[in-house]
């Protein structure tokens, strides 16, 4: 898989947290290892809207990646309920399913952008740099080669 | 049978398999499957209700579905290990949602339930009514099938209409 300069927080220089929720085993196996080539940390995981809200508040990850098609609790109620409880969360929705309507309702709901499967990892890299904003750094490592 | 509803289904598996197999994939047999559907291999089904009901059903051969997992997961996995199951319901997950985002976005409205494992060895027989189409993919790591049998469900967007009338 392609390296990619770490994206690193801009307060620590440490790595982006993340919390990965989606009920296949196989995504969050594929996110997770993006994450890495991104220099990330997964902090987290869920395959539940519900159990993301609890490993949320445990971990305190600087970003969520949250599917949509769920069982027990969809991805977007997921989101709002988070963002609801802490405005500051930054949530990403990934999902298959991105139809308009879908996208508007999850942005409604706090989500701060939408990346639609099969994930990019040079899509998600640039989402993920544009949401973290001024509070991430990409750095380029050893591995990386460049500085992207 | 109506390819308007059918062809996003082929342009989505095309798409999602190219992308994630990182491969050209070919569009091989396409015909009616006038028998009752016999399963391959690895199997998901998904159902879709709404506007549009019916059911998709991606099936793999075991060596293929194996070799298919093998080289998402970047490394070896048997046959009998659910990593294959979750690969082949994740890739139906993605081939249909694709695929109901464009009917979506061309204004049917309906829902897709998560994939199921079809542990039947032999399906239902296509009806006139939902009439089902078979296809194969042609990727480097081997043939993949699609199922799909689709119809309209004209009183629920009778419905609708009238509700938004």
């Amino acid at each position: 898989m392609e390296q990619f300069a770490a994206l690193l927080r801009s307060k620590d220089k440490q790595p982006v947290r993340y919390l990965v929720v989606d009920d296949s085993v196989f995504a969050r196996k594929n996110l997770t290892k993006m994450i890495e080539t991104f220099g990330g940390q997964v902090a987290g995981e869920a395959g539940d809207g519900c159990t993301a809200i609890t490993e949320y508040d445990k971990a305190r990850p600087d970003i969520v990646l949250m599917d949509i098609t769920m069982p027990q609790m969809e991805g977007i109620e997921a989101a709002e309920r988070i963002v609801r409880n802490h405005p500051e969360a930054r949530v990403i929705m990934v999902s298959s399913v991105g139809y308009q309507e879908n996208i508007v309702t999850a942005l409604q709901k706090g989500a701060r952008h939408f990346v639609q499967k099969p994930v990019k990892p040079e899509v998600l890299y640039e989402v993920i740099k544009y949401v973290l904003g001024e509070d991430g750094v990409a750095v380029a490592t050893a591995a990386a080669g460049e500085n992207k | 049978m109506r390819m308007d509803l059918i062809q996003p289904f082929i342009n989505a598996a095309d798409a999602v398999l190219a992308e994630t197999l990182q491969c050209p994939t070919k569009i091989g047999d396409v015909s009616m499957d006038e028998e009752a559907y016999r399963r391959k291999g690895t199997a998901a089904i998904v159902n879709i209700h709404g506007d549009i009901e019916g059911r998709v059903i991606l099936d793999l051969d075991g060596p293929t579905a194996a070799k298919v997992a093998s080289y998402l997961a970047g490394e070896p996995v048997a046959e009998n290990e659910d990593l294959v199951k979750e690969t082949i319901f994740e890739l139906a997950n993605q081939i249909i949602g694709n695929a109901v985002t464009t009917l979506n976005d061309q204004g049917f409205r309906f829902k897709i339930a998560p994939p199921e494992l079809l542990s039947a060895d032999l399906g239902e027989k296509s009806n006139e009514e939902q009439e089902a189409l078979v296809m194969c993919f042609e990727t480097a790591n081997g043939s993949m099938y699609m199922n799909v049998a689709m119809r309209y469900n004209r009183r629920r967007r009778q419905e609708r209409s009238a509700v938004a009338g």
